[in-house]
């Protein structure tokens, strides 16, 4: 008799693990492959002081990011980045990140440190991303990370599956946003909750790497544990290119009769764009119900849509055009490479004509970090979370849209349906 | 602090659906790993007579998805900082169940008892024989499975690990 049938998460857990034949719901202890901390590194290395006799395991699994709040705003903070700068040049962390390179997720990635079919933990609960690139990747507290340093393994619980089947064309103005929106509104904020989502179908098959990073940063608002899409050319071809050597070594695939909780199927080519209303994100209505809203602010960023990609669509939108009347129009890329990448094509200079104010790369004001309102503002934001008080006052509103609907509202200074300027 | 064998408990304060983490914690507190400075700030978005409410409470009763959002540990330690002894709701978020057991603060899952829970009742919980005592009657919940009973007992994932490490000094 042939072995019972697995997913993807079964399979990645029972690598990690050194064990076969794990039903969901079953605790075993992990090898992770790569530790991401952020900024929350400071965190972990407070926390590995007071363990007396401790030694780093693997400083080479080890990977810091200070992406959130970055440069330091205070002097504290500054201090913070400075123990994490100290402590990974004294202990050989493996894959050190400064101030200056982005959102962690989105660096380790290009830097080729995401691998298919290996396990990141990371202390951000919107570590799901590296499931664009066929990884398990799940968010957990810094003391699991302290943890992991010090033993190498942590406790995991193989979750059930629920398999998200898209297909369709998506229509003009409407993006993975969007089908995530819509997705995160009908299944509601704990549709996934502790459940690994494999997304499947023509449409993913379709979308880029950056696509795909989408998707699986916004399963995290399902509540999911992880986030998958089965590597293929494309994701091997953006592998290729990130320098890893080997790319396929620890691919997993789900099995064809694997089984799964919950599985359904969106049809792209009806959805219409999406709009996360305060103060969740499973506030979802379709951007028509709330075009008018009048807004102060608009935010592009976030490890949910601040890459290439996402600064093109803007720019292309606001090309040889003025943003509304006091708003104030924030971007922050994603990383370095995007930056850097979007001076070269002139991406940069046709935003800031069109009047942005393009910050570092880091994750900015989703973090709370700079773009906060004043009691009675309201933000539209291309971020993955609206809850309250992120962005400054607790009676403040903040709007989830893609980077269209942004640019588009951007340019009006109400939420604005993006198929009105593409046209 | 051990929750082994004495029901633990007292007033309660009693929360919605979708309670989450950045309503339990601002990100703008998380500066701070200090439970008792943390808990100033906990629920500071609900507002001053509700944070003082929770102060004076033992026991948070929440509805769905207890802690959804972010993967801060503070949400959890804070509410050990302000003296909660137990945090029962009709489900957790993952990454706050992960950080309430890694804390070592008794997350404990029975919809059954949040139905029967008033605001302000008094609650108590044995964590051990898996019970929640309550003005309108006795409820049990799933027992931990065993690692999760270890870490917790140890108060926490780092004093267990700490545990571990003292004990392989010793062999």
């Amino acid at each position: 008799m042939s072995a019972p049938a697995r997913t993807f998460a079964q399979k990645a857990i029972e690598r990690a693990s050194g064990s076969t034949g794990l039903a969901p719901g079953t605790i075993v202890e992990v090898k992770p492959d790569l530790y991401m901390s952020h900024t929350a590194s400071w965190r972990c290395i407070k926390t590995f002081e007071k363990l007396a006799g401790a030694k780093i395991r693997h400083p080479e699994r080890i990977a810091m990011v200070m992406d959130h709040v970055s440069p330091a705003p205070t002097a504290q903070v500054a201090g913070h980045h400075r123990l994490c700068r100290e402590f990974a040049r004294r202990y050989g962390v493996g894959h050190f990140f400064d101030v200056n390179e982005g959102i962690a997720h989105l660096v380790l990635m290009e830097r080729g440190l995401i691998r298919p079919g290996e396990i990141i933990i990371g202390t951000d609960s919107h570590s799901t991303i590296y499931g664009a690139l066929g990884a398990f990747g799940t968010g957990v507290g810094f003391s699991e990370i302290t943890a992991t340093w010090v033993t190498g393994v942590l406790w995991m619980m193989v979750p059930e599956s629920m398999k998200v089947t898209l297909d369709g064309k998506l229509p003009p103005g409407v993006y993975p946003k969007d089908v995530m929106l819509k997705l995160i509104g009908d299944l509601t904020a704990d549709g996934a909750t502790y459940m690994s989502v494999e997304f499947e179908g023509s449409l993913t098959r379709m979308m880029s790497i950056s696509e795909r990073m989408t998707l699986c940063n916004l399963a995290m608002e399902l509540g999911a544990k992880n986030a998958f899409v089965r590597p293929d050319s494309v994701a091997y071809e953006y592998l290729t290119a990130a320098g890893v050597a080997d790319p396929s070594r620890h691919a997993l695939l789900p099995d064809a009769d694997a089984r799964y909780v919950h599985e359904l199927s969106i049809d792209a080519a009806q959805l219409a764009p999406q709009v996360a209303c305060p103060h969740a994100v499973d506030n979802v209505r379709s951007v028509g119900d709330v075009a008018g809203v009048k807004l102060d602010q608009v935010f592009v960023g976030s490890c949910a849509n601040a890459k290439y990609d996402d600064l093109l669509e803007v720019a292309s939108i606001l090309k040889g055009k003025k943003i509304a009347a006091g708003i104030r129009l924030l971007i922050t890329p994603g990383s370095r490479d995007t930056m850097k990448r979007a001076a070269d094509s002139g991406v940069l200079s046709t935003l800031i004509e069109a009047g942005a104010i393009i910050t570092n790369p880091g994750c900015g004001a989703c973090a709370g970090d700079g773009g906060a309102m004043d009691k009675g503002e309201v933000t539209l934001s291309t971020a993955n979370r609206n809850f309250r008080g992120r962005m400054g006052s607790y009676e403040s509103d903040i709007y989830l849209a893609s980077p269209a609907t942004a640019a588009a509202s951007a340019l009006t200074g109400v939420i604005t349906d993006p198929r009105e300027v593409l046209a | 602090m051990s929750t082994e064998r004495t029901p633990v408990g007292g007033r309660c304060v009693k929360l919605d659906d979708h309670i989450n983490s950045d309503v339990i914690i601002p990100g703008r507190y998380l500066t701070s790993i200090d439970p008792l400075e943390l808990a100033k700030h906990a629920f500071e978005p609900l507002g001053r007579e509700f944070q003082d409410r929770f102060v004076a409470a033992k026991v948070v009763v929440a509805g769905r998805n207890f802690g959804c959002g972010s993967a801060r540990e503070q949400a959890a330690s804070c509410l050990i900082g302000a003296g909660i002894q137990a945090v029962i709701a009709t489900s957790f978020a993952r990454v706050f169940f992960r950080n309430a057991i890694n804390t070592g603060l008794a997350a404990l899952q029975s919809a059954e008892a949040v139905a029967h829970i008033a605001d302000g009742d008094e609650v108590f919980v044995n964590v051990a024989a898996g019970i929640i005592d309550t003005p309108r009657g006795r409820f049990s919940f799933p027992p931990y499975p065993e690692n999760l009973t270890l870490i917790l007992n140890a108060g926490g994932l780092i004093p267990y690990v700490s545990r571990t490490l003292a004990a392989e000094a010793h062999k």
